[in-house]
């Protein structure tokens, strides 16, 4: 290996900077690696002695897993594409020059900051009882009641809509990226006679590429590992239409007490979520590789 | 007229964004029946001693109880990651070192990493350390610089500062530290205090660490405490001291946000933070 030369000022070492990220350092190993490497070793175990392969094996043979795995896709996939386009209407909007738009900015953003904390959450649930306010206002529309808690599709609806009411922090995202877009090109494209919907397509979404695919990645790990919501609102049913993985590695673990399905369950976990996210990038990457 | 337009669908937005607080705030003053009955946020008489029950609580402890164990939780986890995570992104932001490619793709990673994947280890290896029950695995990582994230964006800070500050410092005899601390961090401040007030925010939110790691009721944060309520009040029971519980539970949030407020949104329009 070649002897490299370290950019420093002078009298600086080459290990001060080592030196500086120590704690990141010990971090790493502590809470990265000693957490992945040690849940795939108590995956292999029954809680305490060696059984191979045994625990995969009964996950991907299980019908509640697998019908939880289900659950937790379909969860994320209604998610993820509502929460991006609203977000991303939203900050269209609010990237319009008009006064008093930071008051608008500032109340998109409450829920997405208040509403992970448990008493919104608390909140939630009562809103969707049967004669709860959504209720209510259902009927003031003339529309029938729904029975939220009972029914299998509308149970899980009442997790997406809360996570949706919170798309704040993605919208803010998307406005940032959107006032870093260079007002010259939008002049350009309207002196060469560009209309507005397709100034949309050519410019603003070409120029944002990056930022959705980054919201995309975050909303979707934290959409497959949903836990607070389903645990508090719906406690997983009715008949487990809204029992998440992540609901159901909690139940593994500190209900019934088996570690090793537990742990071989959030590696799988893992590996899903680092296979959707490399599959995301593949497919994306010539979209996002286009300018440089 | 356009704009009128868009005024009004902004403002309907934004009710319809607030009304369920708002309704949460009304239904703390109704009883059972008012709060299924009216989708209204106003309730019909204002009897504040409901609060006075909810501060109370229907667990051995009061509120204040819960209160002051969320913020021993909260001041020193605050403390550690804004301490941990300013050292760490000086050192990539201005140093070269051996393996450093290497490191920065692990924080990278690190920001991707499903806490849920994490928690279970954690959970084993507190255990066999006999730590569980204790603030010490909710506040101790969080002098690993553990929030991959808030290191990113102090790193893309401390670029924008030009390194002829640091040169000046050193020949003004600054040491590296010193650089750090009296010369790179005042520039970056409002990143710092964004980063302090999310870690707030973040803790007072947090519900999966504690419920894992804290049994005893004597040691709960307030999310903690919450639920017990929610648990041993069931249906049927006065809905509202619960609701009131939550009221009060969200004030330390509302009161950070509402003062850190304006720094904050332009702060995270700025930097690309955010929750």
């Amino acid at each position: 290996m070649k002897t490299r030369t370290y950019r420093n000022p002078v009298g600086v070492s080459r290990y001060t900077g080592l030196l500086l990220i120590s704690p990141f350092i010990i971090g790493a190993l502590l809470l990265i690696i000693y957490p992945f490497v040690s849940s795939f070793i108590t995956g292999l175990t029954d809680g305490s002695s060696f059984v191979g392969f045994e625990n995969y094996r009964h996950i991907l043979s299980d019908e509640n897993i697998r019908s939880s795995a289900a659950v937790t896709l379909k969860y994320a996939a209604i998610l993820v594409p509502l929460k991006l386009i609203v977000s991303l209407a939203v900050a269209l909007l609010l990237n319009m020059e008009l006064k008093g738009i930071g008051i608008f900015c500032t109340v998109f953003y409450i829920p997405s900051i208040l509403g992970a904390n448990l008493a919104v959450i608390i909140m939630w649930q009562y809103l969707f009882t049967s004669e709860g306010l959504v209720n209510q206002l259902l009927e003031a529309v003339g529309l029938s009641p729904v029975s939220w808690y009972g029914d299998t599709d509308a149970a899980l609806f009442i997790i997406v809509l809360l996570r949706l009411w919170e798309f704040g922090s993605t919208m803010i995202i998307f406005l940032a990226a959107l006032r870093d877009i260079p007002r010259e090109l939008y002049e350009a494209a309207r002196v060469d006679g560009c209309g507005r919907t397709r100034a949309f397509f050519s410019i603003t979404l070409p120029q944002i590429r990056n930022v959705i695919f980054i919201n995309l990645v975050l909303q979707t790990i934290a959409a497959m590992q949903e836990f607070n919501a389903p645990y508090m609102i719906t406690g997983g049913g009715p008949l487990g239409s809204t029992r998440t993985i992540g609901m159901y590695i909690y139940e593994e673990m500190f209900t019934y007490g088996d570690e090793g399905t537990a742990n071989a369950l959030s590696w799988l976990l893992f590996m899903v979520i680092a296979l959707i996210v490399l599959i995301m990038y593949r497919t994306t990457g010539r979209l996002r590789r286009e300018d440089r | 007229m356009k704009k009128l337009l868009l005024y009004l669908l902004l403002t309907a937005a934004a009710v319809v964004m607030l009304y369920p607080l708002l309704w949460l705030l009304g239904a703390s003053f109704k009883t059972n029946e008012e709060i299924f009955t009216s989708a209204w946020f106003m309730p019909e008489r204002l009897d504040l001693s409901v609060y006075g029950k909810a501060w109370k609580t229907v667990t051995p402890y009061t509120m204040g109880h819960y209160f002051l164990n969320t913020f021993m939780i909260i001041v020193p986890k605050t403390a550690f990651t804004v301490l941990s995570s300013v050292l760490v992104a000086y050192g990539f932001a201005r140093f070269d070192f051996p393996l450093k490619k290497l490191f920065y793709g692990l924080l990278i990673c690190g920001m991707f990493m499903p806490a849920i994947v994490t928690i279970m280890p954690m959970y084993s290896l507190w255990s066999k350390l006999g730590l569980l029950d204790t603030y010490i695995p909710l506040t101790l990582p969080a002098l690993f610089a553990g929030e991959g994230m808030f290191v990113f964006i102090l790193i893309q800070f401390f670029k924008g500062i030009p390194k002829e500050f640091d040169e000046a410092a050193r020949i003004d005899g600054c040491g590296t530290l010193k650089t750090l601390f009296f010369v790179l961090v005042p520039c970056i401040k409002p990143a710092v205090i964004s980063i302090a007030v999310f870690t707030f925010l973040w803790t007072m939110n947090d519900f999966l660490g504690p419920l894992i790691m804290i049994q005893s009721v004597e040691k709960y944060p307030l999310s903690l405490a919450l639920r017990l309520s929610v648990d041993s009040t069931g249906q049927g029971y006065e809905q509202r001291s619960v609701i009131a519980m939550s009221v009060i539970g969200l004030i330390p949030s509302v009161a950070v946000f509402a003062i850190a407020q304006k720094k904050f949104v332009s702060g995270i329009t700025a930097g690309g933070l955010t929750g």
